[in-house]
C-alpha cells in the first residue's frame, strides 16, 4: 500500500483527490485533511457585499465533492514533520505518508497590521471581503451607507486573486450609482504599488476605467497602521487617508502550521521549483494552489492549470520516468468592471496580459482586455462550471499552457 | 525592447526603464543611475540594494517593502528617508530588477 496524503480540500486539493483517485491504482490510499467541511466558492465573496450572491449559495460541503475511495479527515493540522514523513493533526492523530501534496492556500491576516483586527472599528467601519464573515458584514454596512469617504485599500502583495480589489472598487462605484447616491460617495483606491494596474499594457488599456468613473487613486501608499480614533490610514512615510468606510485587503500569509513546521518563507509560503511545483527542500512534497511561493496570481485558475500540469508529472515520477510537463504560471481571469460587463485577462510567468481573443485566435468568443457583456456572463457561468466540471477534475475546453494564438504582441 | 546608454555603458530596459537582464547591472552603473534621481550612494544606501539583489536571485520576485522589513531587517521608515517618495520602485530601478508588482 502506498500512501498519498493531501492537505487541504479547497480548489486544488479537491481536484487532486478526484483526478488522482481515477489515475492511481487501488493499492494507493488517498487521504484528504481539512479543518472543516465548508468548501467556499471564493470568487463568490466578491458579490456578497452587493447582495448578488449569498453565503448559503457560496458554501457547500467539502465531502460532496470528494470521490469514493478517498478518506476525508476533518481536523486542523498541527505540524508537518517532513524528515519523518508524518503529519501531526490537531485531534492528536499522526498520519504517515509516502507522498505529501500541500494545498492549504493563503489566509488574510488582519491581525498583522496595528489597528486593523484589534481596532474598535473592525467590522463596524473597517471591513475585508476576503472572508465569508467579512463580505457578509460588509453587505450590511454598504446597505446603510448614505455617503462619505470610502476607501478600498490594498495592504501588500501577495494576496489571493490580485484583481479582486479592482473589481470591488468598480462594482462598488456601480452599486452607489444604482442606488442613486454616487454623488455623495467619494471613492478612493489606495495601493502600495505605483498604479492600480501595474503591467504596462493592462495599465494603458484599463487605466482610464478608474479615471472615467471618478475614482481617485492614491499610489505608493505602504500602510503602517490604522488610527481608529481619528479614522485615518497612516502610511510609513507619514501620509494620511481619512475614511468613513474602509474596505481593506489585509496582508496574506500561508497557514500557521506551515510556519510551525519550518516549511515556509517569511510569509509562510512554501518554496517550490516554479516549473514542477516540487518542494525545494523535500523530494516527496509538492505544493499546489496558493500555498506555494510561485510568482504568479494566487487564484483558482492558476490552481487549475497547475494541477493539470502536475498530474502527468506525478504519474511519471512514481513510475520512475522523468516528469514530462513544465508549468508556465498560466493564469486567466475575468475582471468584473461594473455596468454588467467584465474583462478577461490571460497571462503567465513571462508574458503580461495582452489584448486579443480567447480561447480561439481571431474568433474568441471572449475578448481579452476589453469590456464586454459576454465576459460578465462568463464570470457568472463559471460558478456552476466550478462545482460541476472543475472540482470533479473534468477537462475544461481551455488550454493548460498559455497560448499566444489570437494575442496581439506589442511592436 | 529599448536599449539605454549611460556613460558609455548600454543595457536593455523595458517600457518603464527597468532592467530586463539583471546580469547587465553593475555597481558602477547603479551609482550613475542613482545620481540621475538625485541620490548619492553611500553604505546606508547600498545595504538595501544588495539585499534586494541577493533576495531576488534566490527567490525570483523583487522583494516588497514588507519583505525588506521582515526578512532583511530594514526599517521601512528608514527606507523612505533614504529613497524618498517611492522607495520600492526607486530601489528596484537602481538594483537593476523588475518593478515590484501585482499580477496585472
Amino acid at each position: 500500500m502506498r500512501r498519498l496524503l493531501i492537505l487541504g480540500a479547497g480548489t486544488a486539493g479537491t481536484m487532486l483527490a478526484n483526478i488522482l483517485r481515477r489515475e492511481l491504482p487501488d493499492d494507493w490510499s488517498i487521504t484528504v485533511v481539512d479543518k472543516d467541511n465548508d468548501h467556499p466558492y471564493q470568487p463568490g465573496y466578491l458579490f456578497i457585499p452587493f447582495g448578488t450572491s449569498t453565503p448559503e449559495r457560496v458554501v457547500k460541503p467539502r465531502t460532496q465533492f470528494l470521490p469514493k475511495g478517498v478518506d476525508f479527515v476533518q481536523t486542523g493540522i498541527r505540524k508537518v514533520r517532513a524528515a519523518d514523513n508524518e503529519v501531526d493533526l490537531e485531534d492528536g492523530r499522526t498520519l504517515p505518508y509516502d507522498w505529501l501534496l500541500i494545498a492549504t492556500g493563503a489566509v488574510p491576516r488582519p491581525d498583522l497590521t496595528p489597528g486593523m483586527a484589534d481596532g474598535k472599528l473592525w467590522y463596524k467601519k473597517v471591513f475585508d471581503f476576503y472572508t465569508l464573515e467579512g463580505s457578509t458584514r460588509l453587505h450590511d454596512a454598504l446597505e446603510t451607507f448614505q455617503g462619505g469617504k470610502l476607501l478600498v485599500q490594498l495592504t501588500d502583495m501577495p494576496i489571493k486573486c490580485p484583481v479582486a480589489p479592482l473589481e470591488f472598487v468598480l462594482l462598488v462605484e456601480d452599486y452607489f450609482r444604482t442606488r442613486r447616491i454616487r454623488h455623495k460617495v467619494d471613492i478612493t483606491y489606495v495601493t502600495p504599488l505605483d498604479g492600480a494596474f501595474t503591467k504596462p499594457i493592462a495599465s494603458r488599456e484599463l487605466g482610464h476605467l478608474l479615471t472615467d468613473r471618478s475614482i481617485r487613486q492614491v499610489t505608493d501608499f505602504a500602510l503602517e497602521r490604522i488610527d481608529n480614533d481619528r479614522q485615518v490610514l497612516v502610511s510609513y512615510d507619514g501620509r494620511e487617508q481619512p475614511f468613513d468606510l474602509l474596505v481593506t485587503i489585509p496582508l496574506h500569509t500561508g497557514q500557521q502550521y506551515v510556519f510551525d513546521s519550518g516549511l515556509g518563507d517569511d510569509a509562510g509560503f512554501i518554496p517550490v521549483d516554479k516549473k514542477t511545483l516540487r518542494s525545494t527542500a523535500y523530494d516527496n512534497i509538492f505544493v499546489l494552489g496558493d500555498a506555494s511561493n510561485i510568482p504568479t496570481s494566487k487564484a483558482g485558475a492558476v490552481a487549475h492549470f497547475a494541477v493539470e500540469t502536475f498530474v502527468p508529472n506525478f504519474l511519471a515520477l512514481i513510475d520512475g520516468r522523468p516528469m514530462p510537463n513544465s508549468f508556465d504560471g498560466h493564469a486567466n481571469c475575468f475582471v468584473e468592471s461594473g455596468r454588467g460587463q467584465a474583462l478577461l485577462l490571460d497571462f503567465n510567468y513571462d508574458t503580461q496580459p495582452l489584448t486579443g481573443t480567447f480561447p480561439l485566435a481571431g474568433v474568441g468568443p471572449m475578448k481579452l482586455l476589453g469590456r464586454s457583456r459576454l465576459n460578465h456572463l462568463g464570470k457568472l457561468a463559471f460558478e456552476q462550471i466550478y462545482w460541476k466540471v472543475l472540482l470533479p477534475g473534468h477537462k475544461l475546453p481551455v488550454p493548460t499552457l498559455m497560448s499566444m494564438a489570437g494575442k496581439h504582441e506589442e511592436d | 525592447m529599448p536599449t539605454n546608454t549611460l556613460n558609455d555603458r548600454t543595457f536593455q530596459v523595458n517600457d518603464e526603464g527597468f532592467f530586463t537582464d539583471r546580469d547587465e547591472w553593475s555597481e558602477e552603473l547603479a551609482t550613475d543611475l542613482a545620481q540621475l534621481i538625485g541620490i548619492e550612494m553611500d553604505e546606508e544606501h547600498w545595504a538595501p540594494i544588495r539585499f534586494m539583489r541577493e533576495d531576488s536571485a534566490k527567490n525570483g520576485p523583487t522583494p516588497t517593502l514588507r519583505r525588506m522589513q521582515t526578512v532583511g531587517g530594514f526599517d521601512i521608515k528608514e527606507l523612505y528617508r533614504l529613497y524618498p517618495g517611492k522607495p520600492a520602485k526607486k530601489m528596484a530601478w537602481i538594483a537593476g530588477l523588475p518593478k515590484p508588482v501585482g499580477c496585472v
